[in-house]
This record gives C-alpha cells, sequence and structure tokens, in this order.
C-alpha cells in the first residue's frame, strides 16, 4: 500500500478511519496542550514523565494480565504521575538541580520498565507482543474504544481550557500577579499539569514513550513562530500536531515495519524546521534578509552623513562638489551614489556632485535620531 | 563463573566507571539533560557508521557518532541563540527528531543491519564475550572490553592532565575565563568526551541507559559529599556496584542486564535520596522542621527584644499579634525557656540578659546578610535545640 | 487631620528556606501617600511587596488592607511586578496585557467584554501607549513595556499601587511619565507604595519614605527622616546624599 492508496481508502475501511481519526485528535490535543508546556518552560518534563510511564505498563501488564489498552494506561498514569512527583520532591528537598532530576527519572524508571518488558518476554506462555508497541508506538494497534477514549480525553480538556482560558493566560504569562488578583494559581497549576500528564498516557500507545514528549513540544514550537496570539498559536499547533499525526500514520502504515512514532515526531520536526526558516515574523531567512537590508541602509546613511558634512561647509549646499573626494572614504560605491540620485536627495553631474536640500534635511534629520536614541 | 561471565562483569564495570566521569561534571554543570539528547541523538550517527563499517566496534564508527553527538550539542545552542524558542524546548525538540531518524534508518534496513530496536534500547552486553579481538590469529579478549578500556584509559588522562582546569571551569567560569582558560574549548571537550563515552557504552547498555549510568551514581555521590574528587571516587563505586549487582540480579531473573543494572541504580539513589546523612530526605525533613521551630524562636525574642511595653509581652499577645496558633507559641515559650532566653512573670515575658546578648548578636548578623553564621551561633547558645 | 491607614504590617516576618528575609516588621501606611521603599540589595524590599499582596505567606505577624484581610480586599490593591519577573516572549499584544489588569474584578470564568476593553485603552491612552496596543509586547522598549504594566495596574481601579523598581532600565521621558501618573494617582487620594533605588530622586518624586534592612529602619514623611543618619543606619557605611529640600 502506499500512501495514495491509504488516502483512498481513508473513508471506505473501517480500521484505516480509526487509525485516522485517532492519530488526528491525538496530535490536536497534544498541540493544544503542549503550547502550555512550552509556554511554562517544561519542555523536558513531558518527555520525564512519559518515559517514567513505562514500568505502570508493565506493572498493571503484570498485575492483570490484562491487554485492554485501557487498564495499561492506567498503570502508565501512576507511575507517570510518581515519577513526575518525585522530580519535584528531588528539586524541593535536595540541591540537585532540576536537569539532574529529569534525567535521573526518566532513565531510572525507563530502565526498570525495560526490566520487567525483557521478565515478561521471557515469561511462559503469556501473550506479551502487545507491549511492545509502548515503546515506539504502534498506531494501526488502535481500536474504536481507544479512538473513544482520546475523543473523550479531548473534549475534557477542551472544555476545561476554554472554561478557563482567561485564567490559563493570565497564570502563563503572570504568575505573580495571578496571586495578587486573588485567584488560586495552586488550583490552576495541578489542572494543567493533570491535563498536560493525560495528554501525554492517551498518547503512549501512538507515538510511544520514547518519543512522546516531542509529540507535545514540536507542534508548539513550531505554531509560536507564526503567530503573537495565544489562541491562535494555540489552534496552530493543534492543526500542525493533527497533520503530523494523520501523515505519520499515513506513512508507516503505507510501509513495513516502521513505528509509527518516529514517523509522526519526523513529520513535526519538518514543521518546525519550516517554521524556524520561513515565518514571516520571527524565521531566520527573514531576519537575515532585514538584517542585510539594514546594513545596506547604513551604508547608504553613512556616505549621506559624509556627504552633508562636506556640504555644510558651503553656504549654498547644492553647491557641486568632485566625486573624487568620497574615494578615500569606504562608505562609498557607484551603487550607493546611484541609490542616493534615485531617492532625489543628491543631483550628479560628470564627475561633480551636488546635495539637494531634500538630502539635506535627510542627513540632518538622521543626526537628530541617533542623539534621541542615546 | 565462566570467564564468559567475568568479561561481562568487567566490560559492564568498566562502562559504568567510563561514564561516572564526565556524569559528575555534567551534574555539576547543571547540564545534565545534554546527555540524554547526545544518547538519543549519536543513534543516526551509529547506523550510518554500520553502514560504512560494517562493525560495532569500529573507531570509525565511534568516532562518526561521537561527532553526531557533538553536531547535536552546536545544534541545541544554535536553536538557543536564534531565540525562537526556550533553552529546554531546543534540547527536547532535537534529539526526539534525529533519534527518529536512526529508528526508521534500522526499520527500513533490517535486513542489512545487525541492529535491532532492543539493542538499541538494551544494548547487547550478554553477547559481548563472542566478538572477539584477533590479533595473528591470538585470542586478545572481547573487542567491546579493548574498545570501552581505551576510551576509559582516555578519560582518565584527560582527568589527571586537566583536573585543575576542569574544577575551575565548573565551579567558577569567570574566574577560569580571566586565568586564560577558555570555557569554551573545556565545554566542548567535555562534550566530546560524553559523546566518544555514549559511543563506546551504546553497545553495552543501549542509548537511554547511558544515561542512567552518568547522572545516577554522580547524583548519589553529590548528595553525599561536596568535594569533586570524593565524588568522582564515589561515582565510580556506585557504578561498579550497581554493574556487577545488576548482572547477578539478571541472570537470576532472565531479564536483560542493562536493566537491571539500572533499576540497581535506581534502588541505591532511593536509599541514598532518604538516608543520605545531611542531604538526604529524612535528614533534610528532620533539619527543617528543627529550623522553623528555631526561626520562630528567634522571630519571637526579637519582637521581645524590639517592644519595651507590656502590652506587646504579655503571652496572649502571641496569639492575637504574631498570629501564631496556640501550639505553637507554647512549643516557642518552652523552648525558649529552657534554653534561659526569657522569664515569664505573671503572664509578662521578659529576655534574660542571655536572650538579650542572643538577640543583639542575631541581629547583627542578619542585618549583615550573614544568616549562616546564625547556625554557628544557636550551637553556642542552645542548650536544647528545635 | 486624622487620616485612615491604608495597609497595616503588625511583627510581619518571613523568612526564606528558614533563613530571615524580613523581621519583626510595623508599619502604618497612612492613605494618600505617595511612598518610596529605600535599602539595599537583599533588603527585603520585594519579600515586604510580596507578602502585603499575600502572595508570600509569613511565618509571624500579619497584614491587613484597610482592617480587613487581603482575601477580602484584593479587587482595593493593584500590583506592578518586576519587569524581569515575566516573559516577554510571550505570544500576546500590549492590550491584552493591559486588559488582564481586569480580571481581578472579573472574577473566575467571566471573560472580559467590550467594557473591559473599553477601560484598557483609557489606560493606554494615559501612559501614552495606545497607538501601540496591537504591537507584540516583546517588540516594546525597556520603557514602553513598563508603560504597559503601569497601564495595567491603572485598570484595576484600585485605591492601593504597589509597584515592584517600576524605574528599572527606563528612559528618562518614561520616568517622567511615570511619576507624574504616579503623582495623579495621589492627588487622587490613591496611595502609591513603591520599591525605588534611585536615592536622589527620593524627596523630588516622593512624600513618604520606608527604610528597610531586614528590619524597619524608619517610615514617615520625606522632610522629616529622609535625613544622612538614616541611609547610614540603611546602607551600613557612612551614607552622605545631597538632598535639597
Amino acid at each position: 500500500m502506499n500512501i495514495q492508496e491509504y488516502f483512498s481508502l481513508v473513508f471506505n475501511d473501517y480500521t484505516l478511519r480509526t487509525i485516522t481519526l485517532g492519530t488526528a485528535v491525538l496530535g490536536a490535543i497534544c498541540g493544544m496542550l503542549g503550547s502550555f508546556a512550552v509556554l511554562r518552560k517544561q519542555s523536558l518534563l513531558g518527555d520525564a514523565i512519559s518515559h517514567a510511564a513505562l514500568p505502570g505498563i508493565a506493572i498493571a501488564f503484570l498485575i492483570t494480565g490484562a491487554k485492554n489498552s485501557n487498564t495499561l494506561l492506567i498503570g502508565a498514569l501512576v507511575s507517570g504521575l510518581i515519577g513526575a512527583y518525585w522530580i519535584r520532591g528531588i528539586t524541593k528537598n535536595t540541591h540537585l538541580k532540576s536537569d539532574t532530576a529529569l534525567g535521573l527519572i526518566l532513565s531510572l524508571f525507563f530502565g526498570f520498565g525495560m526490566l520487567l518488558l525483557t521478565f515478561i518476554q521471557k515469561m511462559p506462555n503469556s501473550n506479551q507482543a502487545g507491549l511492545d508497541k509502548y515503546l515506539f508506538g504502534q498506531a494501526a494497534t488502535l481500536i474504536e474504544s481507544d479512538v473513544w477514549l482520546m475523543c473523550i480525553v479531548t473534549a475534557i480538556s477542551l472544555v476545561v481550557v476554554l472554561l478557563f482560558w482567561k485564567e490559563f493566560k493570565l497564570l502563563l504569562f503572570d504568575a505573580d500577579y495571578t496571586k495578587s488578583l486573588g485567584y488560586n494559581t495552586q488550583f490552576l497549576d495541578l489542572l494543567i499539569t493533570a491535563l498536560i500528564v493525560l495528554a501525554i498516557v492517551i498518547g503512549l500507545q501512538t507515538v510511544g514513550v520514547i518519543l512522546m514528549s516531542a509529540m507535545l513540544l514540536a507542534p508548539a514550537a513550531a505554531a509560536r513562530q507564526w503567530t503573537n496570539s495565544l489562541g491562535v498559536m494555540i489552534f496552530l499547533a493543534a492543526i500542525f500536531g493533527a497533520l503530523s499525526g494523520v501523515l505519520g500514520t499515513a506513512v508507516s502504515a503505507s510501509s513495513n515495519n516502521l513505528s509509527t512514532g518516529p514517523v509522526i515526531v519526523l513529520i513535526a520536526a519538518v514543521f518546525v524546521v519550516f517554521s524556524f526558516i520561513f515565518s514571516p515574523g520571527r524565521g531566520l531567512l527573514f531576519k537575515e534578509i532585514r538584517y542585510w537590508k539594514n546594513r545596506n541602509d547604513l551604508q547608504l546613511h553613512k556616505t549621506l552623513a559624509f556627504m552633508h558634512n562636506i556640504a555644510k561647509t558651503h553656504e549654498n549646499i547644492s553647491h557641486p562638489h568632485s566625486i573624487k573626494i568620497l574615494n578615500n572614504f569606504q562608505g562609498y560605491t557607484k551603487k550607493s551614489l546611484k541609490k542616493l540620485e534615485g531617492k532625489m536627495y543628491i543631483t550628479v553631474n560628470g564627475s561633480m556632485w551636488a546635495m539637494t536640500q531634500e538630502g539635506y534635511d535627510a542627513a540632518a534629520n538622521l543626526y537628530n535620531q541617533h542623539n534621541n536614541n542615546d | 563463573m565462566t570467564s564468559a561471565q567475568i568479561e561481562i562483569q568487567l566490560i559492564a564495570s568498566l562502562v559504568a566507571m567510563a561514564c561516572a566521569i564526565p556524569g559528575t561534571f555534567l551534574v555539576l554543570r547543571k547540564m545534565a539533560m545534554i546527555s540524554d539528547a547526545i544518547s538519543h541523538s549519536i543513534l543516526p550517527g551509529i547506523v550510518v557508521g554500520f553502514f560504512l563499517t560494517e562493525d560495532l566496534n569500529s573507531p570509525w564508527l565511534i568516532l562518526l557518532a561521537a561527532l553526531t553527538g557533538l553536531i547535536t550539542v552546536f545544534l541545541v545552542e544554535f536553536i538557543q541563540k536564534t531565540g525562537l524558542v526556550k533553552e529546554d524546548t531546543a534540547i527536547g525538540l532535537v534529539f526526539p527528531a534525529l533519534f527518529s531518524i536512526g529508528v526508521i534508518l534500522i526499520a527500513k534496513n533490517a535486513n542489512d543491519v545487525h541492529l535491532d530496536i532492543d539493542a538499541v534500547l538494551l544494548g547487547e552486553l550478554a553477547f559481548a564475550p563472542f566478538d572477539r579481538l584477533l590479533l595473528n590469529g591470538a585470542d586478545l579478549g572481547p573487542k567491546s572490553l579493548w574498545v570501552i578500556g581505551a576510551i576509559l584509559v582516555l578519560t582518565v588522562a584527560l582527568l589527571f592532565t586537566f583536573f585543575k582546569e576542569l574544577k575551575l571551569s565548573t565551579f567558577d567560569k569567570g574566574l577560569a575565563t580571566s586565568l586564560g582558560f577558555s570555557p569554551v574549548i573545556m565545554h566542548y571537550s567535555l562534550m566530546g568526551v560524553a559523546s566518544v563515552t555514549t559511543v563506546g557504552a551504546f553497545d553495552a547498555v543501549g542509548a537511554i541507559l547511558v544515561v542512567a549510568l552518568m547522572i545516577a551514581p554522580a547524583a548519589m555521590a553529590y548528595l553525599l559529599t561536596n568535594d569533586l574528587k570524593k565524588m568522582l571516587l564515589l561515582s565510580v563505586i556506585f557504578g561498579v556496584v550497581s554493574a556487577i549487582t545488576g548482572y547477578w540480579i539478571a541472570h537470576w531473573l532472565d531479564a536483560s542486564i542493562a536493566g537491571s543494572m539500572t533499576s540497581v541504580l535506581g534502588i541505591l539513589f532511593l536509599l541514598v535520596y532518604l538516608f543520605a546523612p545531611s542531604k538526604g530526605l529524612i535528614s533534610v525533613l528532620y533539619r527543617q522542621k528543627r529550623q522553623k521551630v528555631e526561626v520562630h524562636l528567634l522571630t519571637f525574642l526579637l519582637h521581645l527584644q524590639n517592644h519595651e511595653e507590656e502590652s506587646e509581652r504579655h503571652v496572649k499577645h502571641l496569639n492575637e499579634h504574631i498570629n501564631w496558633r496556640e501550639v505553637r507559641s507554647k512549643s516557642v515559650l518552652d523552648l525558649a525557656s529552657k534554653n534561659n532566653m526569657i522569664v515569664i512573670e505573671d503572664q509578662i515575658i521578659s529576655l534574660t540578659p542571655k536572650g538579650k546578648e542572643f538577640t543583639s548578636e542575631a541581629i547583627k548578623y542578619i542585618m549583615t546578610n550573614k544568616s549562616s553564621a546564625i547556625e554557628e551561633m544557636k550551637d553556642r547558645f542552645f542548650l536544647f535545640r528545635g | 487631620m486624622k487620616q485612615n491607614i491604608a495597609i497595616t504590617v503588625d511583627d510581619l516576618t518571613v523568612a526564606y528556606n528558614y533563613k530571615p528575609v524580613l523581621w519583626d516588621i510595623d508599619l502604618a501606611i497612612p492613605e494618600g501617600v505617595l511612598m518610596a521603599i529605600v535599602g539595599p540589595n537583599g533588603a527585603g524590599k520585594s519579600t515586604l511587596i510580596k507578602s502585603i499582596l499575600d502572595i508570600i505567606k509569613p511565618i509571624a505577624g500579619s497584614v491587613k488592607i484597610f482592617d480587613k484581610s487581603y482575601k477580602e480586599q484584593h479587587k482595593l490593591v493593584a500590583y506592578v511586578p518586576q519587569k524581569g519577573s515575566v516573559d516577554w516572549d510571550f505570544p500576546t499584544t500590549a492590550l491584552d496585557v493591559v486588559m488582564m489588569g481586569t480580571y481581578g474584578s472579573l472574577g473566575w470564568i467571566k471573560r472580559p467584554g467590550q467594557k473591559q476593553k473599553k477601560e484598557a485603552l483609557e489606560a493606554l491612552e494615559k501612559v501614552g501607549m495606545l497607538e501601540f496596543k496591537s504591537r507584540q509586547i516583546s517588540q516594546l522598549s525597556g520603557g514602553q513595556q513598563q508603560r504597559i504594566f503601569l497601564a495595567r495596574a491603572l485598570v484595576q481601579k484600585a485605591s492601593i499601587y504597589l509597584m515592584d523598581e517600576p524605574f528599572q532600565g527606563v528612559d528618562a521621558t518614561t520616568e517622567k511619565a511615570i511619576i507624574n501618573i504616579l503623582k495623579e494617582l495621589r492627588k487622587a487620594g490613591k496611595t502609591v507604595i513603591v520599591v525605588h533605588h534611585d536615592l536622589q530622586t527620593v524627596p523630588e518624586y516622593f512624600d513618604w519614605v520606608t527604610f528597610l534592612n531586614v528590619k524597619k529602619i524608619a517610615t514617615g514623611p520625606v522632610k522629616d527622616i529622609f535625613n544622612d543618619d538614616n541611609l547610614t543606619k540603611t546602607y551600613g557605611i557612612n551614607y552622605k546624599v545631597s538632598v535639597q529640600q
């Protein structure tokens, strides 16, 4: 099956439709809540939580023997929360810094989870094949009830975000001020964290514990480049997330042996790179262009200022001077002379130039501006 | 023990030692997450290197993959400099993308590459003794033993040569620069060593668990000592202990060696976190409780010194004005009396000469921002601690 | 004339990690003053403001706003935090930030409407920033950002204004503009409390001053207590400042 076939089948094939809907919804909620994580400067917390979820999945399997994903997700939720709580404990009670705490919990929980997974794999007659998908994600294993769960979580998150929109925005921008206005910031904090953790947990089956954090960050980081409004940013992040999810699933479904997680993450990364380079307001390309333009303007201003100094010495400012005297001045080129003529700042007559009143005023203005900025 | 078992434990121990040394500096420089980024993003380097050399232990592969690690560091720093996203987001964006490329490369070439996803995550320590270094037909031992041994020797040599510079640039960047050691060179050298070590260890314990071997021993050591040399020594010991214990537990459970080593590290860390003598959770909570009572005592004594009028010194005032509950007021009063700081007559509290002396000294220290001196003062004045 | 007391601070002690930051502070700030809080770095100036705002919990003592707790009176108090305390790259516009000033009176869940927008625009005009209302906040200069923060506080229509270093990193024009607005507020009977660094300008800008260095050194009218003696007590060294009165 190639990608075109995939999309032609999406509308008819029940399984494909379920999977596609699931990844789209998942991408949307991750983009939405990931924006909060990014703006709260908690980008890496998601990484730690998702890795920390692995032993929970394994333990839930060991206890219940269930392959039912909802049971396993509760295990993931519990151990993810224990991980998050322990990170807070480490940074609060010891002098270890947050980066160390994150790295510790992430790797130790994950290692323990891997120990349990290899242990389960060696267990006699246990049908353990399902657990591997939680490492890198396997969207193909999504069933209708999984998608329902995603939809419900997304709907709840959406309602909460819309309801507390004003409060969330306030908290994200200025927590102390939020407190001073009489809001209970602890409650808001808890609400945001709970939503983010929920989004991580429901994404594990599709994207996997290892790459889940990128699913939160990448759409938000890409969306931030296109807008200066929080609402638009979250909306765009949801769209980018959904597109990454759907395209990633399509690509991985159309080739053998590919987990969905890495493909979705790579597509999200393409969105990020594109946004970093081409966004009109903040993108690197336009920044570079603006930089060159400013540099050229600066050169031109330098030349004009130099001419202004010469013209000042004469009573008649439009007295012609020889172009030669500009030669030992670095800012001077034939091109810049043409440009200045085009702006009607000077007139050029053979090997002589003369300043116009307009050019004189413009140059004088430059001085004033410069002094004001100091 | 068979010779294969001994070799595995030897390799595991060397890996743990080689990781602990750069790990200590990463933890001290608050760059632990960079090791996470490096360990993930060397994967594409390893895969490409494997296509070219077809040998996981080839030095070329190690150099190529280590280069990918350095590129990650550059890339993260480049993104941070553009200011388009916050610092930690830059890390969080770069390594999943590179890791994904590696995973996809492996999956796409599953038939040509003897690397599978399990090996990426857990390493292949159990098979390490089978890949032997043969020189003119003579068996010189497992290849990975030589690789990780060489990396360890290199790391230790660098550590001894540049110990002073490393120490200085870790604890006082400003001074290091003014003395002419470039922190930038130090930074990238450390990143380089971390990358090479990660690649060398990758074979044994896999991508993510390298992070545990780098960070956990160093974090434990940091909870036990502040002395850099002791810290390095302790983290090496913790690493080796967990390597050997982990091996035997894995042997007994018939499960992954790397996963079991990490789990031992986890249990050790939990123990150190709880019981470390002065920085562990229990002693921190105990100290906090004591400091809390003592700071209340100080507050109370200062209040007495500030206010001559009897109404401010009435026992009841404690509850009403200072806003304390009865229990707290009582415990503070008891502590103050026990230490002969106050006398209570007719519900009116007065400072004793000793109380006055203590308070004046405390104020002096507080005003000059020398709060740490107060701890020493408490030792001198207190008969009973809070 | 007997003045009302706007803020009563009673035996306030605050500690960070059980290290003392503020000790046994008693203050009674009369209504309608324009007061500077001065003191060296680490003297606890911001901590005092945050304790009054109930952002930091004290270990002893209490704060009353017009004789009631902050919780009951929070609508009467406006706060201008330090400019550096927020992320100016946050995706929002100047008008949006000023609108946040109306959130306190709106309460939970209710959204700002036309009325709130009008108030925000008025405040923007007052600080001379109306033309920048749609500007992304990172594209504003330091002085403009401070004006936005001031406008956000003005929108709160409070009786008490607490400001943490509003003159930090602003140009001379903005400083003048801000102080004029503060003086206007005082004229309207509001109480304004400012953490201030520039000792030279204290007599010119303020009518009331509190010297703080972990303990309260002195508080009262500038003309009575702003002298070398109190400055020396506060800053520890023999401090001389040419006080023009």
